[in-house]
C-alpha cells in the first residue's frame, strides 16, 4: 500500500487520502475475526471517527478549489485506481464519516431494542461495509470502482435493513423490494460504464472524459449516459422509480435509518453530479436536455407528489421517508437549472437534509423506546414526556420546512434564488408552495407529540441517544447561521464542476 | 455599554424570563415575581437606549454573516424605538395582569404560559430593531413559532384547531409570500439593509413593483390583512393575556411594523408615490378596514368582535404606507402606539370580565356595568380613543392619516375613515350601553385588583398620549426624512 516510489519513507500525511476508507474496510473484518460483542462496538467508533477526522482533514485541504490525486498502490491511472478528491466528494466524505461517528453512540442503546444481541457483532461489522461503501464511491476517480463500492454499500444496506425483521417482520419483504430494485440500479449503472469503456477503452474518469469529448454524437455514449441515468437513478429514488425507499425506511432499525437516509441516497446524487459534470459535459445535448426536460419536471412531480403522500401518512416514520423522497426533488431541481447557484443549491442541500433527517430519525428512534411503533395515535403526547426528544424533533422538524436560522432556510434560499437568477419566477413560487406542504407534515407530527391526548409524565430518555439527537439538530441550527462549512464549499465545488470535466493530466 | 451591547441586552434579558420560568416552575410567587423584575429591566433597558440614541437612525450593527451579503444585524430608527418602547412597557402590565388572569382562571401550565410569553416578547424586540430583512425575517418566524403554544395553550379541541389555522396561515404566508419577496429583493439588489429612502429605486421594472409589493403585503401575514386575516378571530381561543399583549399588541403591530419598515426603508415612500405601485394596496387596505368592522358587528363573541376590530384597525396602517405619502407613513406609525394603548384596554376588560362573570358574549353584559364599573369605564376610554374622538389617543393617528390621503389626493380614503369611525361606534359602543344601561344590575362583583388596575392604567394611557401625540409625531419624523 506505499504510494509513493520505492525506498521512500512511508508518509503518513501521503496516505491521507486512502485513510478514511482503509481503516474502517480494515476494522471491519477485524470485527469479525476478534469476534467479541463487547470489542465491536469501540472498534467501529474508532474505525468511525478516525474516518472523520481524515475526512474533515482532506476538506480543509481541498476548501480552495484545488484537487488531491492519489494513485493506488502506486500504479499510474490511467492503469491503476485513482483517487480523486475535491471540495464536492470531500464535503461528502465529511457528511458520511461524520453522520456516521455520530449514529454510532446512540446505536449503543437504540440497537438492543431493534435487534437481539447475538448478531450486534457482525452487524457493527456490516454497518462498517456499508460506510466503506459510500465512502469508496464517493472518493474513487474510476468508474469501475464506483460500481464496486456501489455494490459494497448496497449489499450491506440489505443486510441492514432486513435486521428490522425482529421487530417487525415486513422489513425482510422492505429488504427483498430493495434488493431487486438495487440490483436493477447497479446492473444498470454496469451496463451504462461497460458501454462507456466499449466506446473510450478506459475506466480512468478522468481519461474517458479526455476521450469522450469528442464523441457527442455517439450513439454508444448516449445510451451509456442513459444507462447510468436510469441506474441511478433507481438510488437516488427519484420520483417514479422511489417505489422502494418508504418500506426500506420504515422498517430498518431506526438507527440504520437515520444513517442511511441521511447519506445512501446523496452519495447516488453525488455520482450523478459526477458523471454529468465531470464526464460528460452539460455541453453536451443530451446531458443539457436530460436535465431541464427530464430531471427538472420529475423534480417538481417528486415535492408535490411526495409531499402530498407525506402529508397522509399515519406513520411519522413513513412520512419522513416520502419527505426524504420530496426533498431529493430540491437537490435534482438544483443541479436541473445548470447554473453555479443551483448546483452549490443542491450539494448544500445534499448536507443540509442529511443532517436534518439524521436528527429527525434519531428522534424517532427515541420515541420508540417507549412506544410500540410510529403512528401518531402511538406517540400522542410523547413530546410532554420526552421534553429533550421532542425539542430535537422540533428544531429539525423546522429546519425541514426551512424556517430561517435553520440549516433548511439556507438550502432554500439559494435554490429559490438560483430560479430567480435564470428569470424562473415561476419555478421560485412553486419551490415555496412545496415547501408550504412541509409545514403540514411536520405540524402533524407536533400535533401528536405535544397537544395530542395521551399519557402523562415523564419517562426514561438515555443520554447516549437524546445527546447525539440533541447535538445534530443544534447543528441544524449551527448550519442555519454559519455556513463556512456547507455553503462555501458548495459554491468552490460548484465552480469545480462547472470549471470543465476531468483530465488525465490533472489540469482542469 | 455600546449600543450593540444595549440592544443586545434588549433582546437576551426577555429571554431570560423563560429560563427562570422554566427552573422556577414549581414555586409560582417566586417565579412571577422574576418574571416581572424582567420585564422591568427590560423596560429600563429600552429606555436607556432611548436616551442614548433618540430619534437618530444608526447604521447597521453587525453580528455575523450567515452567508456572503446575508448578515445578522441591528440599528436603530425611531419607529422600531417606539415599538420597542410600547410593546416592553405593555409588557409589565400584562404580565401583572396575566398573574391575575391564570391564578383567578385556573389555567394550567403557567411556567410554560410565562416562558413562551417572554421568549416572544424577546422575538418582538429582535424584530422592532433588525437592521434588513434577512434579521427581521428570522425573528418575524421565532415569533410565529413561539407564540403557537400559546393558541393551543388550553389544549381543547377547539384550542387546537384554532392553533393550526393560526400557524397554518401565518407561516404559509410568511414563506410562500414574504421569504419569496425577500430573496427576490436580495436578487435585483444586492442587499438587504433598512436604507432610508429604500433600495429598490432603479433596480426594478415598474410593471413588476406591485407584484413585489404584493407578496409583502399578503406575506406579512402578522399584518392581517383581508383576505389573510382568518388566523386573528382564531387566535382568540388563547388565553385573554395574550390576545391582549401579543394579538392587540405585540404580533399584530410587529406585523403592520414591517410593512411600514419595508415600506419606508426598503421600497422607499417617494418611489412608491412616483410609480403608483402602491395604490391597489390602498384600496384593498380600505376594503379591508370596512369589511372586517362589518364582520365585527355580526360578532356576538366580545373576543371574537375586538380581533375583526384590530383586523379593520391593523388596515389603518397599511394604508398609511400603501398612500405613500409622509404624513400617511407618519399617521401609520402612530396608530401604531395608540391603537395599542386602545385595544390593549379593550382585550383586558374582557379578560376581567370572563374572570369575573365568565360571561363571552356580548349579549349576556346587560347590566354588568353597574356591577363592575371600573372595567366598563376603562372598557369605554379604550373604545373611544379607538373610534378617535378627542382627547384621546386615537383622534391623533386618524388625524394624520386623513392629512395623508390629502397628500396623495386619494380624498376618497378620508371618507373610508370617517365610515370606518361611525363602524366603530356601531360596534363598540353597545357593549359599554348594554353594561351600563341595559336590563337589572347583575350580581357580580368586580374581579381582582389585577385584573382591574392595568386596564385602568392603560385607559389613563390613552388620555395620556392624546397630550403627548406631537412628541410622537416629531420623532416619527425622521423616518421620513423631515
Amino acid at each position: 500500500m506505499d504510494a509513493t516510489s520505492a525506498g521512500d519513507a512511508m508518509n503518513f500525511v501521503d496516505q491521507m487520502p486512502v485513510l478514511p476508507i482503509l481503516i474502517p474496510f480494515m476494522a471491519s473484518p477485524l470485527i469479525v475475526v476478534i469476534g467479541a460483542r463487547k470489542l465491536a462496538w469501540p472498534i467501529a467508533m474508532l474505525a468511525a471517527l478516525a474516518s472523520f477526522i481524515c475526512s474533515v482533514l482532506l476538506l480543509l485541504s481541498v476548501a480552495d478549489g484545488s484537487e488531491i490525486r492519489y494513485a493506488m498502490g502506486g500504479w499510474e491511472p490511467p492503469f491503476g485506481i485513482e483517487y480523486r478528491i475535491d471540495a464536492l466528494n470531500a464535503l461528502l466524505l465529511v457528511l458520511i464519516s461524520g453522520i456516521a461517528t455520530i449514529v454510532l453512540p446512540y446505536m449503543l442503546r437504540s440497537l438492543p431494542h431493534h435487534v437481539s444481541l447475538k448478531h450486534h457483532t457482525l452487524l457493527y461489522a456490516v454497518f462498517l461495509l456499508a460506510l466503506v461503501g459510500l465512502m469508496g464511491v464517493s472518493i474513487t476517480g474510476d468508474a469501475f470502482n464506483i460500481f464496486v463500492f456501489l455494490e459494497i454499500s448496497s449489499l450491506s444496506t440489505y443486510v441492514l435493513v432486513a435486521m428490522g425483521a425482529e421487530r417487525d417482520r415486513r422489513a425482510l419483504t422492505a429488504a427483498y423490494d430493495y434488493l431487486i430494485m438495487g440490483t436493477i440500479g447497479a446492473t444498470f449503472l454496469v451496463i451504462g460504464i461497460g458501454l462507456l469503456y466499449m466506446a473510450t477503452g478506459t475506466l480512468n474518469l478522468g481519461d474517458m472524459a479526455d476521450r469522450i469529448a469528442g464523441l457527442g454524437d455517439n450513439r454508444m455514449v448516449q445510451a451509456a449516459f442513459a444507462f447510468i441515468v436510469v441506474g441511478m437513478g433507481l438510488k437516488v429514488a427519484i420520483y417514479p422509480l422511489h417505489h422502494w425507499l418508504p418500506n426500506a425506511y420504515t422498517y430498518a432499525p431506526t438507527p440504520m435509518t437515520a444513517f442511511l437516509a441521511a447519506t445512501s441516497t446523496k452519495v447516488a446524487v453525488y455520482v450523478l453530479l459526477r458523471f454529468m459534470f465531470s464526464v460528460f459535459v452539460p455541453a453536451f445535448d443530451f446531458v443539457g436536455e436530460t436535465l431541464t426536460l427530464i430531471f427538472m419536471p420529475f423534480a417538481l412531480l417528486a415535492m408535490f407528489a411526495a409531499s402530498f403522500v407525506a402529508i397522509f401518512q399515519n406513520n411519522f416514520k413513513r412520512m419522513l421517508a416520502y419527505s426524504s423522497i420530496a426533498q431529493i426533488g430540491y437537490m435534482l431541481l438544483g443541479i436541473s437549472l445548470l447554473t453555479t447557484t443551483g448546483v452549490s443549491a443542491a450539494i448544500v442541500h445534499l448536507v443540509n437534509h442529511g443532517v436534518t433527517k439524521a436528527a429527525l430519525f434519531m428522534g424517532v428512534g427515541l420515541l420508540l423506546l417507549h412506544t410500540k411503533n410510529s403512528y401518531y395515535d402511538q406517540i400522542a403526547g410523547m413530546g410532554r414526556r420526552m421534553p429533550f426528544t421532542g425539542a430535537a424533533i422540533i428544531i429539525a422538524g423546522l429546519s425541514l420546512i426551512g424556517i430561517p436560522g435553520t440549516a433548511g432556510f439556507v438550502s432554500k434560499w439559494v435554490l429559490v434564488q438560483g430560479a430567480f437568477e435564470q428569470g424562473y419566477w415561476w419555478l421560485a413560487m412553486l419551490i415555496v408552495l412545496s415547501s408550504l406542504l412541509a409545514i403540514a407534515y411536520v405540524w402533524r407530527v407536533v400535533e401528536a407529540l405535544y397537544l395530542a391526548e395521551g399519557e402523562t409524565g415523564h419517562v426514561d430518555e438515555p443520554l447516549v441517544m437524546v445527546i447525539p439527537a440533541m447535538a445534530l439538530a443544534l447543528v441544524c441550527v449551527w448550519l442555519g447561521f454559519d455556513t463556512r462549512f456547507t455553503l462555501d464549499m458548495a459554491r468552490v465545488a460548484a465552480e469545480v464542476l462547472f470549471a470543465g470535466p476531468f483530465s488525465l493530466s490533472g489540469g482542469e | 455599554m455600546g449600543i450593540l451591547n444595549l440592544i443586545l441586552a434588549v433582546i437576551i434579558v426577555p429571554g431570560l424570563a423563560a429560563f427562570t420560568n422554566w427552573i422556577f416552575a414549581k414555586r409560582p410567587n417566586l417565579r412571577d415575581t422574576l418574571t416581572l423584575l424582567i420585564a422591568f429591566a427590560t423596560f429600563g433597558l429600552v429606555l436607556t437606549l432611548f436616551r442614548q440614541v433618540g430619534s437618530a437612525s444608526l447604521a447597521p450593527m453587525t453580528l455575523l454573516e450567515v452567508f456572503p451579503g446575508i448578515t445578522l444585524a441591528f440599528h436603530v430608527e425611531p419607529l422600531g424605538m417606539m415599538f420597542a418602547m410600547i410593546a416592553s412597557g405593555l409588557w409589565i402590565l400584562t404580565h401583572i395582569y396575566g398573574v391575575g388572569y391564570m391564578r383567578g382562571n385556573n389555567e394550567k401550565a403557567h411556567a410554560q404560559f410565562f416562558a413562551c410569553f417572554a421568549v416572544a416578547i424577546s422575538a418582538v424586540m429582535a424584530l422592532a430593531f433588525s437592521a434588513n430583512l434577512f434579521t427581521l425575517f428570522l425573528f418575524y418566524e421565532v415569533l410565529t413559532v413561539s407564540t403557537y403554544p400559546l393558541v393551543a395553550h388550553k389544549g381543547t379541541a377547539e384550542a387546537i384547531r384554532g392553533a393550526r389555522i393560526y400557524i397554518g396561515i401565518l407561516m404559509s404566508t410568511s414563506i410562500a409570500l414574504f421569504l419569496t419577496g425577500v430573496i427576490w429583493v436580495f436578487v435585483v439588489s444586492g442587499t438587504l439593509d433598512f436604507v432610508p429612502g429604500g433600495i429598490l429605486e432603479g433596480t426594478i421594472d415598474a410593471a413588476l413593483l406591485p407584484v413585489l409589493l404584493g407578496l409583502f403585503a399578503f406575506g406579512i401575514g402578522k399584518a392581517a390583512l383581508m383576505p389573510f386575516h382568518k388566523w386573528l378571530p382564531n387566535a382568540m381561543v388563547a388565553p385573554t393575556p395574550v390576545s391582549a399583549l401579543l394579538h392587540a399588541v405585540a404580533v399584530v403591530k410587529a406585523g403592520v411594523f414591517t410593512m411600514l419598515k419595508v415600506g419606508i426603508y426598503t421600497f422607499g415612500v417617494d418611489f412608491l408615490a412616483d410609480t403608483g405601485a402602491s395604490t391597489w394596496l390602498s384600496w384593498l387596505a380600505a376594503y379591508s378596514i370596512l369589511a372586517a368592522s362589518i364582520v365585527a358587528m355580526n360578532q356576538d363573541n366580545l373576543k371574537a368582535r375586538l380581533a375583526y376590530s384590530t383586523v379593520s384597525q391593523l388596515s389603518y396602517v397599511t394604508l398609511g404606507m400603501a398612500l405613500a405619502t409622509q404624513m400617511g407613513v407618519i399617521g401609520g406609525g402612530m396608530q401604531i402606539a395608540t391603537h395599542a394603548v386602545g385595544k390593549i384596554t379593550l382585550f383586558m376588560c374582557a379578560g376581567a370580565i370572563y374572570v369575573a362573570a365568565h360571561k363571552t358574549k356580548v349579549s349576556e353584559l346587560d347590566g354588568l356595568g353597574r356591577a363592575m364599573p371600573i372595567t366598563f369605564t376603562a372598557f369605554l376610554i379604550g373604545a373611544l380613543s379607538i373610534i378617535g374622538l378627542p382627547p384621546l389617543a386615537g383622534s391623533w393617528s386618524k388625524f394624520s392619516l386623513m392629512m395623508g390621503a390629502a397628500e396623495a389626493d386619494q380624498l376618497i380614503m378620508i371618507g373610508v375613515l370617517m365610515v370606518s369611525s361611525i363602524l366603530n361606534v356601531a360596534y363598540l359602543l353597545p357593549i359599554v350601553g348594554r353594561g351600563f344601561f341595559a336590563g337589572p344590575k347583575q350580581s357580580y362583583a368586580e374581579a381582582n385588583v389585577l385584573l382591574w388596575l392595568p386596564p385602568a392604567i392603560t385607559a389613563g394611557l390613552c388620555i395620556l398620549v392624546f397630550f403627548y401625540a406631537g412628541r410622537i409625531q416629531e420623532f416619527l419624523m425622521a423616518i421620513v426624512g423631515v
